[in-house]
């Protein structure tokens, strides 16, 4: 008995660390790309759109998507931070999901991994889209994920502050500074932005960086120099809160609905919210450029949906639910619900018609780039030396010229 | 059926026998679940922390499996980091500032509410709130009253007319603000226990020494401290491993910077995982903070083995 129990105990012990170390060794890929197979009844669906409106108007569109394809959908919403660790576990215990969104800078990096399979499969044509959509899917020439609809950083500002200070919305970086310096003071001032240490505060310099002409693959170029100065010197000249550094752009948006930021550059799924603000007139205008007359280059943001290799059955009602959600009405239905400019030209021109509070943010993606076009998989290193470089310049830690070589170095490594 | 043919034999034979081979087989039966717990659940891990730590592991590496061995290089790519000074200094910093003002402050408050008078059940009670919170909210209110414009810290500040704080936004302020924090949250952990270890002390004892004509201090000092000495260990022991694996509360207050000026190991080891995605890396900061938690446990095993023997002798 008792050696029949331990045997049985040591056999649970080993069964149990048998499936552990199966679960993290990952055998060969089931599944396949093969187009054979009939779809299958329900899917399962990853995305982080956790907040309140975001969350409630995406699951419409999946909704929509689930009566026109007759396929269930089972969605998991997570937050954003939690994203890439939940799909690199699914991916080690080939347990992702059906379809995943996911934020568009990080799509080559999974695609790397070899757990994607390109949306062309399914049938979905990549005809139409802005070019850096594409190029942000794009892995080894091959298309892995598509938005239904992309966003970029604007300048939003309040109409009653502007006015009473007699101030136009500002189009150049000159004007910006003048503004910004003009509407603070009394613990208020005039711009507000987001640099925390992540991808989120390189996301919200980049606009500056790139409109200035400064490369991603130089950090200490003396234009990418001059543009981390302008916006070092908006700090110190008391034009933008030293608070920035802590600044997530949630925050950002605080401040500028509780009257703190007269503006702020932010995307355009704030919009929902400020409308609803119905003692707050604000307008929009693409970010300010160095010179007059310069076009302004952000940086194109949006989820991406990819299809992972799963079974045969699920992908191809997983290609059928994205192909749904990537069709023009649909496209229409989630740019408007969450204020996104549409990913097919034509469908956001037909859009801007509607929606002329989005003129600004359609105009801006025509020229956005895509973060991961020039650099792909190494893009993520550089993110983060660019945001330590920001931080440093930011809090006075260094000057702009030594955080740059620094974040330079540490990239290059 | 083992069991029918062992059983009668073990019956027949009382004490002062030789120890048998099913004996052991017992002995070691009542061990396993204990074994394949540890086993499973801090061996496995703690061995693949360390295989992954030599190995180039990539985002590739989770879909493929296929993980390089590179032998030491990502500790000597950690170490010749210039970030693995600041993250040192900065997790020293962050352990011995939270853990000397949690210690005394509790230790303070244990004696404070040791003596019984209206309203110290109440009270004490009260004080356990900071750990019954969840670590990202008590994070995120600090994070509030941090702020430099707006927060009710500065607000303060200014009302006795003091210059107000760059509390988040200055690199030279912003570590004292997220030990304090964390001084904040700990207190509680170092009051209960102390206050347990207060309470283990018989009153005979001061009645004995306040006949005897000593001071409050004196009393303190001659017994309370030396009787109290194997909780002060513990406390201290668990505080330190608590305290230098802190991670959600640097990362809802400040995420580690204003420029990486409250980047501990900890966080540093999360950022090279999970934005840098140079997971080998990631895996030996980690491992380095394993040896120098285990070091300190050895040191806390050691003092306590030799406190046993002073008492026993």
């Amino acid at each position: 008995m008792f050696v029949l129990r331990r045997g049985l105990l040591a056999a649970a012990g080993v069964a149990t660390a048998a499936t552990l170390v199966s679960g993290c060794s990952p055998s060969p890929a089931p599944g396949g790309t093969g187009s054979s197979a009939a779809p299958a009844a329900s899917i399962t669906e990853l995305d982080y759109y956790a907040d309140e409106q975001g969350s409630a108007a995406w699951q419409k569109i999946l909704d929509t998507c689930s009566t026109q394809t007759g396929i269930k959908i089972q969605r998991q919403s997570i937050p954003t931070a939690q994203m890439l660790p939940k799909i690199l576990q699914g991916a080690s215990s080939r347990s992702l999901p059906n379809l995943l969104f996911t934020d568009n800078p990080t799509l080559q990096q999974v695609a790397s991994t070899g757990a994607l399979t390109p949306v062309t499969d399914y049938g979905i044509s990549t005809d139409g889209y802005y070019p850096s959509i594409i190029k942000a899917g794009t892995y080894q020439d091959k298309v892995y994920g598509l938005a239904p609809g992309v966003n970029g950083l604007a300048l939003v500002y309040n109409k009653d502050l502007l006015q009473a200070a007699g101030v136009q919305p500002p189009k150049t970086w000159d004007e910006l500074k003048a503004a910004a310096v003009k509407l603070s003071g009394n613990g208020k001032y005039g711009l507000a932005f987001s640099a925390i240490p992540s991808e989120e505060g390189t996301w919200q310099f980049l606009p500056f960086f790139w409109s200035n002409g400064a490369d991603l693959s130089s950090l200490d170029s003396p234009k990418a120099a001059q543009a981390l100065q302008y916006v070092t010197d908006l700090v110190s000249g008391g034009a933008a809160s030293k608070s920035v550094v802590t600044w997530s752009q949630n925050d950002v948006a605080d401040q500028f609905v509780t009257g703190n930021a007269a503006m702020m550059i932010n995307g355009s799924w704030n919009l929902a919210r400020l409308d609803k603000e119905t003692a707050l007139h604000y307008g929009v205008v693409p970010i300010p450029v160095p010179q007059a007359g310069g076009q302004p280059s952000v940086a194109l943001g949006g989820e991406v949906g990819a299809i992972p290799i799963t079974d045969a059955a699920a992908q191809q009602a997983a290609g059928k639910v994205l192909s749904c959600i990537l069709s023009d009405p649909t496209m229409l239905e989630w740019s408007k619900a969450h204020a996104y400019v549409p990913s097919k030209t034509a469908v956001a021109a037909k859009f801007g018609a509607e929606t002329p509070a989005m003129q600004a943010f359609i105009d801006e993606v025509g020229t956005a780039k895509s973060r991961t076009a020039e650099l792909g998989e190494k893009y993520p290193k550089v993110s983060q030396a660019l945001a330590d470089a920001i931080q440093a310049a930011l809090t006075g830690k260094q000057p702009v010229d030594q955080a740059l070589k620094a974040a330079q170095q540490a990239s290059g490594s | 059926m083992t069991l029918t043919a062992a059983r009668p034999s073990v019956t027949r034979r009382p004490a002062a026998r030789k120890p048998r081979a099913s004996d052991r087989f017992v002995a070691v039966a009542f061990l396993l679940p204990a074994i394949v717990y540890v086993v499973v659940f801090f061996g496995y891990p703690l061995v693949a922390n360390l295989v992954m730590s030599t190995q180039n592991y990539t985002v590739r590496s989770f879909y493929t499996g296929e993980a390089p061995f590179v032998g030491f290089d990502n500790y000597s790519a950690v170490l010749n980091n210039p970030l693995f000074s600041t993250a040192a200094l900065n997790t020293a910093l962050f352990t011995v500032g939270s853990i000397v003002f949690q210690f005394a402050i509790g230790l303070a408050l244990a004696t404070f509410f040791n003596g019984r008078f209206l309203g110290s059940t109440l009270l004490r009670s009260l004080l356990l709130l900071p750990w019954l919170l969840p670590l990202v909210v008590s994070g995120a209110v600090w994070r509030w009253m941090f702020d430099t414009d707006h927060g009710v810290l500065n607000a303060a500040l200014r009302a006795v007319g003091v210059d107000p704080v760059p509390w988040l936004t200055s690199t030279s302020w912003a570590l004292p603000a997220v030990i304090l924090t964390n001084i904040w949250i700990g207190i509680p952990f170092n009051l209960v226990i102390l206050h347990g270890g207060l309470r283990a002390i018989p009153a005979s004892l001061y009645e004995a020494a306040e006949l005897d004509g000593a001071s409050a201090w004196q009393r303190f000092r001659h017994v309370t401290w030396p009787l109290l000495r194997p909780v002060t260990g513990i406390v201290l022991m668990l505080g330190l491993v608590y305290t230098i694996k802190v991670f959600d509360v640097i990362m809802v207050v400040t995420g580690g910077g204003p420029a990486n000026a409250t980047q501990t190991l900890t966080t540093w080891s999360y950022r090279l995982s999970f934005h840098d995605f140079a997971f080998g890396q990631g895996a030996a900061v980690g491992n380095i903070l394993i040896v120098v938690a285990t070091v300190f446990g050895f040191v806390y095993l050691r003092s306590a083995k030799a406190t046993l023997a002073e008492t026993a002798s």
